[in-house]
């Protein structure tokens, strides 16, 4: 076992790039004056764990424990410790440091900061590798801790504090939070189906766009969409045409984007939250004759974490989740690769990891 | 060239697809089609040649002045149109958007201009003047918003542009020309000084003290620096060769010059610029561009390559950056673009050619060698046979 620190932690990690996730001893540090520990309740599975157990961003390091929609219940807080005490119920999302000072840091946009550290497969400041929600507790910095409001279960909230605000922020920073405004969200995934909720909740009408008919009953009747239309079908589209404020890409996929730019309104924007590897081609005249924008976001700031989930709390918006027991994990990243789930697992954390004893 | 014709019958201005109208003026030729003889210089097909053409523009009407041309700058739109590049040129076309001259007719409803003043046309000459773009002084993207050339516009007729005598505009799409400016080095202000003067004022990019990049240093681009300077920005010229680096900083007043196939200078500015003027019309790659944002940085493409280019999605969502675009301005704009220019002595780099040597300059422009725009000196140059 992996002995760099003095307590000791076990979880699931990938060994190597087949991605195939197993039991993993290791140690996490002391709880410092400023940190918050947190037994580990919940973990969500993001889509981004099974890119990383894989290496297929080229950027993992093994063994690597991923897991970073977490949430818990505080079990010690350090002794410059203000804003949160034991018996709390807390989560942690992508982020567990920054350097605090950068320009983005300071506009409380830790998630651009060129020294931000994220919570699973970086190098921390004392030279170890972080690791991540699919573990027994976690110890983080309390600038990095969110609150969960208390009328949320905390399951369904866990995909919020990576599903949740990479939504969230976009919509709120480039002014699509209005009520009365036409937004379209592709894709009807992890990302898509929150993207719904939210946007309902900020009294926008919605249309989802997705490439097969058959989630048009989901998107209306159970996740509230104003409208559903099929990308592949032309006419759909083009009844459509220059009628929305601003569309929110959840697709990863390699896909086109000449008539989600048609689908925009004058000045319309599109947002690119999914992250397909390859570049995508941008027709040019859209933008010039029309004045549209393409642009990205990734996740949010801490601030801005809290009070998209604050707002979830209010409107009582959870992620739509499917709970599995630890040792179903390899069993989901394969379902999860197909896009088979609707639309987030959640690992049961606290009920179903154990340690391995052979270890 | 396919995929760009399915992209340009998406976005062609509204008014070429009036082809009733267009039918029944076919049956009068261009010289009987008006009342009033014109004599100007035309591509009749696209090898692009240009030649003496006679043609005929309308009365001047109540809301009309007839504008005496004396300049027209060559714009690479000319270029492009006159060898149908995109697709949707309308023959016999005569271009020419960049238009200095004096008013010579005014009619009893114009208010803002008198006979004798001198004046500017630029890049559009018509549109529907109550939709909610038109409203907001920003006929550009009014959806029955006409160019100066090539177009059918609002009397159903063609509209054939400043490579001419003169021009008749409805006084909405007249420019009052500052006085310190002057008409030849002026005139390109009227198309390349709106098309980059827009989109920095609409996208937020004036801030003095940041940092604007220019990629491509030729009509717009030249210009681009001169206005980025105005505001008080920084300005790094970007390009692929170092050959324009010594007129870049000692004549334009550009701060820096960075070359993209430097690979190590271009690994320094990295996460540098505020923003980038992308006046490229070539084909060509995003992804060093936006490496070279800051976070939130902006990139506003203005020139039209024939082909979508690729945008790399990482960059954009790693980095919360923008790509967008511009097409011109609004008239109101446009004359506020051109009262800047004059305070702060703004005016293009010009070569100034006879209307004869025409065809030259466009097999010249075609190679980008031109520093940095033509201007035709019509009413010196441009004679009837």
């Amino acid at each position: 076992m992996e002995k760099v620190h003095q307590k000791e932690a076990f979880g699931l990690a990938a060994k190597d790039n087949s991605g195939v996730l197993s039991p993993f001893r290791f140690t996490r540090r002391e709880t410092g004056e400023k940190d918050v520990r947190f037994k580990v309740l919940f973990c969500g599975i993001c889509h981004s764990d099974l890119h990383m157990v894989k290496n297929e961003w080229g950027m993992s390091t093994y063994p690597l424990v991923p897991g970073h929609e977490i949430v818990g219940v505080v079990t010690e807080v350090g002794a410059k410790v203000t804003k949160f005490k034991t018996g709390e119920k807390v989560g942690v999302g992508c982020l567990v440091s920054s350097c605090g000072s950068c320009d983005s840091c300071t506009e409380g946009m830790e998630n651009y900061c060129p020294k931000s550290i994220q919570t699973y497969g970086f190098k921390y400041y004392d030279d170890t590798i972080t690791y991540g929600g699919y573990s027994d507790h976690m110890v983080c910095d309390e600038g990095f801790i969110i609150r969960i409001p208390d009328n949320l279960p905390l399951d369904a909230a866990a995909p919020l504090l990576c599903a949740g605000i990479t939504v969230y922020s976009p919509m709120k920073y480039h002014g699509l939070d209005k009520p009365g405004m036409h937004i379209g969200v592709v894709g009807l995934g992890g990302l898509g189906h929150v993207g719904v909720k939210f946007a309902k909740a900020m009294g926008t009408k919605v249309t989802v766009i997705s490439t097969s008919e058959r989630k048009r009953d989901e998107a209306i009747n159970r996740l509230g969409a104003d409208a559903f239309l099929v990308s592949r079908d032309p006419k759909q589209i083009k009844d459509a045409m220059g009628t929305m404020d601003g569309i929110i890409d959840t697709v990863s996929a390699t896909h086109s984007l000449l008539p989600l730019l048609g689908l925009l309104k004058h000045k319309g924007k599109l947002v690119m939250v999914g992250a397909p590897e390859k570049p995508l081609e941008l027709p040019v005249m859209p933008l010039i004759f029309e004045r549209k924008m393409v642009m990205g976001s990734m996740i949010g700031g801490i601030k801005e974490t809290q009070e998209m989930i604050d707002m979830a709390g209010k409107h009582n918006i959870t992620a739509d989740i499917e709970l599995i027991s630890a040792d179903y994990v390899n069993t989901a990243m394969e379902r999860l690769e197909k896009a088979d789930v609707r639309y987030r697992f959640v690992i049961d954390v606290a009920n179903t990891l154990k340690p391995n004893p052979n270890l | 060239m396919h995929h760009s014709l399915e992209i340009i019958t998406l976005h062609k201005p509204q008014s070429l697809t009036q082809t009733k109208t267009e039918t029944e003026t076919m049956a009068k030729s261009p010289e009987t089609e008006h009342p009033n003889k014109v004599f100007g210089w035309g591509a009749r097909d696209k090898s692009g040649v240009l030649s003496p053409f006679h043609f005929s523009r309308r009365d001047n009407g109540e809301n009309d002045v007839t504008v005496k041309i004396l300049f027209c700058g060559v714009c690479h739109t000319d270029l492009h149109t006159i060898k149908n590049d995109w697709g949707y040129t309308y023959y016999p076309v005569v271009p020419g958007h960049e238009i200095v001259g004096i008013a010579t007719k005014v009619g009893k409803n114009v208010t803002k201009f008198k006979e004798g003043d001198r004046v500017g046309v630029g890049v559009i000459t018509g549109s529907c003047q109550s939709c909610e773009s038109c409203d907001q002084d920003l006929e550009n993207y009014c959806p029955q918003m006409s160019f100066t050339y090539n177009a059918i516009g609002s009397d159903g007729t063609k509209n054939y542009g400043g490579y001419s005598e003169n021009i008749v505009v409805d006084q909405r799409f007249v420019l009052r020309f500052p006085e310190n400016l002057p008409s030849d080095s002026g005139a390109p202000l009227l198309c390349a000084g709106i098309t980059v003067y827009s989109p920095m004022k609409y996208y937020g990019m004036t801030e003095a003290g940041k940092h604007l990049g220019v990629a491509g240093l030729g009509g717009l681009g030249h210009v681009a620096v001169k206005i980025g300077k105005a505001f008080g920005l920084k300005v790094t010229v970007i390009s692929s060769s170092s050959k324009k680096e010594e007129e870049a900083i000692n004549h334009l007043g550009a701060d820096s010059f960075l070359v993209t196939t430097d690979p190590q200078k271009m690994k320094a500015a990295i996460g540098t610029m505020d923003y980038i003027i992308d006046t490229i019309s070539a084909v060509h790659a995003l992804y060093p561009l936006l490496g070279l944002l800051k976070v939130n940085g902006k990139l506003i493409a203005l020139g039209l390559p024939e082909k979508p280019l690729e945008l790399p999605m990482f960059p954009l969502v790693l980095g919360r950056k923008m790509v967008g675009g511009s097409d011109v301005g609004g008239l109101k704009e446009t004359q506020e673009m051109l009262d800047f220019c004059a305070k702060h002595n703004i005016t293009a780099d010009i070569e100034l050619i006879k209307m004869d040597e025409i065809n030259s300059a466009m097999e010249r422009l075609a190679k980008s060698d031109v520093r940095y725009r033509f201007v035709i000196d019509v009413a010196n140059s441009l004679s009837p046979p």
